[in-house]
């Protein structure tokens, strides 16, 4: 495993938008990685500046040492799954996956040896001869990696591929993906919107924000670690409540019969309206007053109708169910307490057994380890309107991916933003 | 209540208005009687003196000559015409191009060839069959510009790039993508165009000179002299051309619009 693929500082502006600003960015050979961010990241743009569709204002790419910035999109060795797939219409399957090796004039033997090995991996060898009009969205998918595959690039880089089929065909895709990236070994170069394709697949991930990239690492750290409240709120869901940091804690011991007192540096006492002190784990070392925002996952909230033993650590709440949504696994509880709607999402390991499930109205009990929250900045109201910009239109150009301006119509909103207030 | 038969009642009126001239000249053509008035037998007799008609033929190939000129020249400038409309879609140059483009077409067309007949006097041209094709060329392109342009307009340029990602050069890219995919519009406008320039009679009568003697205007000066049976055949003959071209061209912008 080498750094093989750099982008040094790279800016690319369109007019007076930033679509991808200063960013440096390695990825390591074999990986899977992914750029993951909300419509007009520059998620897309990065990936075409490698492609060598887009020449950035600053910066450049170096491909395995090589500076490959100024390089025609022909003449480097990268390949691209399109959004819209992008396949010849004129030409069958077969002459779509041997087009590139046809362009770099390899000896026809090989030629149809290389397509035959492709068909065979994408499993459409009695689809050859069909064109493109006449296969299904998912076989033309296959058709577009076979077609980038089969020219043996250094790194394949996909457009947000999934985004025009069916959530089921989707699903499947997933695992083809998966399946087909342990096959050949090269480092793709991943794309999109969508969480949980990037969780799914990825080696690692870049969630990008306004051109930069906002945090970077494995799904698991992004998901259990986000550095900013961006990253907690794009990422799955949570809770945001607004607080202050007070005095650390205190830690005591008994030590030989005495009881000493030693301030604990790992943890700090936070205080948030209407609710008792809390705890969290401060491993930033945020100091004293300063404002926060405290991150919550639903999954780490327990709820229950009884108050829970006091535990070093544990914080407690108490509040009210507000609305109840049974998934099937597992069940959504709305909890009021005072300003706050907190999402909570409790596992059906027992569900038939338990002799009372917790109804609306009820009054709860919510608990949490004090090393599951996560302060943080203050959750912007940008940061909600670039999480709820609907994604990218199939086959829209860049440039009017990166007008950032609010739809009337906000789509699905993001559950993140629903718990503050 | 029951449905009203007017609506039924006005489409065959206006099917009738517009095709019983035409089935009346067609079915004339195989009379061999020399009045349209009254039926004699079913024959081929005009279409035969037709063929032994020399300067039918002359006529023919005049036709053609500057058909196949005007189409061909027209499918490449109408194309590139096209191209450009496209690619700066937008651009108050580009909107200035359309309007030039675009009026041909709504342009009379004795305003046309009056002025390309001043034009080529001034310019002390000899008449004949280039200032006809020449002239043809004129609004032919704009046919050819325009059903391209429509193709343009539903064409995923990612393609383009998706050729050039796979490591064909500029000219690769036009010529193994790029004039395929859009070959059956250039086609279809091609094909239009042809129709058009065949049937072209204010125009050609303009700006022809002596010997370029085009179809259209054989037949005017044949009706001069009076030879309707005759005129009927040849009209007969033309007609049936400019249906295949026609159907050939609709075919082929349907078709691929359906592929897109």
């Amino acid at each position: 495993m080498s750094e093989f693929l750099e982008f040094e500082d790279v800016s690319k502006h369109y007019g007076a938008v930033k679509a991808v600003d200063h960013v440096s960015l390695t990825v390591k050979q074999g990986e899977f990685f992914s750029l993951l961010g909300p419509s007009g990241c520059g998620k897309t743009t990065l990936l075409r500046i490698l492609a060598g569709f887009e020449q950035p204002d600053t910066g450049r790419v170096l491909l395995g040492g090589e500076d490959v910035t100024d390089l025609p999109p022909y003449e480097r060795k990268v390949n691209t799954i399109f959004q819209s797939y992008a396949l010849f219409p004129h030409l069958s399957v077969w002459d779509n996956i041997a087009f590139g090796l046809k362009v770099a004039k390899r000896p026809k033997k090989e030629i149809k040896a290389e397509v035959a090995k492709m068909l065979a991996l994408i499993q459409m060898e009695d689809q050859a001869w069909k064109k493109p009009d006449q296969i299904s969205g998912g076989q033309k998918q296959r058709v577009a990696i076979a077609r980038a595959l089969v020219n043996k690039p250094r790194v394949l880089l996909l457009d947000e591929p999934l985004a025009a089929l069916d959530l089921k065909l989707r699903q499947r895709m997933l695992i083809e993906l998966d399946l087909i990236h342990d096959e050949v070994g090269i480092t793709f170069l991943y794309v999109t919107h969508d969480q949980g394709e990037a969780m799914s697949l990825s080696d690692r991930i870049a969630v990008m924000k306004l051109g930069k990239i906002e945090q970077l690492g494995t799904p698991a750290e992004i998901y259990e670690a986000p550095r900013s409240s961006f990253v907690a709120a794009f990422i799955g869901d949570t809770n945001f409540f607004d607080g202050i940091v007070a005095e650390p804690l205190e830690k005591n011991s008994v030590l030989d019969g005495f009881l000493s007192v030693a301030v604990d540096k790992d943890y700090s006492r936070l205080k948030i309206e209407d609710f008792p002190d809390l705890e969290c784990f401060n491993d930033k070392q945020i100091k004293e007053g300063e404002h926060i925002f405290l991150s919550i996952r639903p999954e780490k909230l327990r709820i229950s109708r009884e108050r829970p033993e006091p535990l070093p650590h544990l914080n407690v709440i108490e509040g009210h169910v507000e609305d109840v949504i049974y998934l099937g696994s597992q069940t959504k509880y709305w909890v009021r307490t005072g300003d706050y709607r907190i999402s909570v999402i409790r596992q059906h390991s027992r569900y038939l057994l338990d002799e009372k499930p917790i109804r609306w109205r009820e009054k709860v009990w919510l608990s949490w380890h004090a090393d599951d929250g996560f302060m943080l900045e203050k959750y912007s109201e940008q940061d909600e309107n670039l999480i709820q910009l609907p994604p990218e239109e199939v086959g829209e150009t860049t440039e009017s991916n990166q007008i950032l301006a609010r739809p009337a119509d906000a789509g699905e909103p993001a559950a993140a933003g629903d718990a503050a207030r | 209540m029951k449905p009203s038969r007017l609506p039924l009642i006005v489409t065959w009126a206006v099917i009738a208005f517009f095709y019983v001239p035409i089935a009346i000249l067609v079915v004339n053509s195989f009379n061999s009687s020399r009045f349209g008035g009254s039926w004699e037998s079913t024959s081929l007799k005009w279409y035969i003196r037709l063929m032994n008609e020399p300067s039918i033929w002359h006529a023919l190939t005049n036709t053609l000559i500057i058909a196949t000129t005007a189409t061909l020249a027209s499918m490449v400038l109408g194309t590139s015409a096209a191209f450009a409309l496209h690619r700066f879609a937008g651009s108050k140059l580009q909107k200035l191009h359309y309007s030039v483009i675009y009026l041909p077409l709504v342009l009379p067309e004795i305003l046309m060839g009056l002025s390309l007949l001043l034009f080529f006097v001034q310019l002390k041209v000899q008449l004949g069959l280039a200032t006809i094709a020449v002239a043809h060329v004129t609004f032919c392109l704009s046919y050819v510009a325009m059903t391209v342009l429509a193709r343009l307009q539903d064409f995923d340029f990612a393609i383009i790039e998706a050729a050039q990602d796979l490591g064909a050069g500029w000219w690769t890219t036009v010529w193994k993508v790029l004039l395929p995919m859009l070959a059956p519009g250039i086609l279809a406008g091609g094909l239009l165009a042809f129709t058009l320039s065949i049937d072209d009679f204010v125009i050609s009568f303009f700006v022809a000179g002596p010997g370029s003697t085009t179809l259209p205007i054989k037949i005017y000066s044949m009706i001069k002299y009076g030879a309707p049976p005759l005129i009927n055949a040849l009209s007969t003959i033309l007609l049936a051309i400019t249906f295949l071209c026609v159907a050939a061209s609709q075919y082929l912008s349907n078709r691929d619009r359906k592929a897109a």
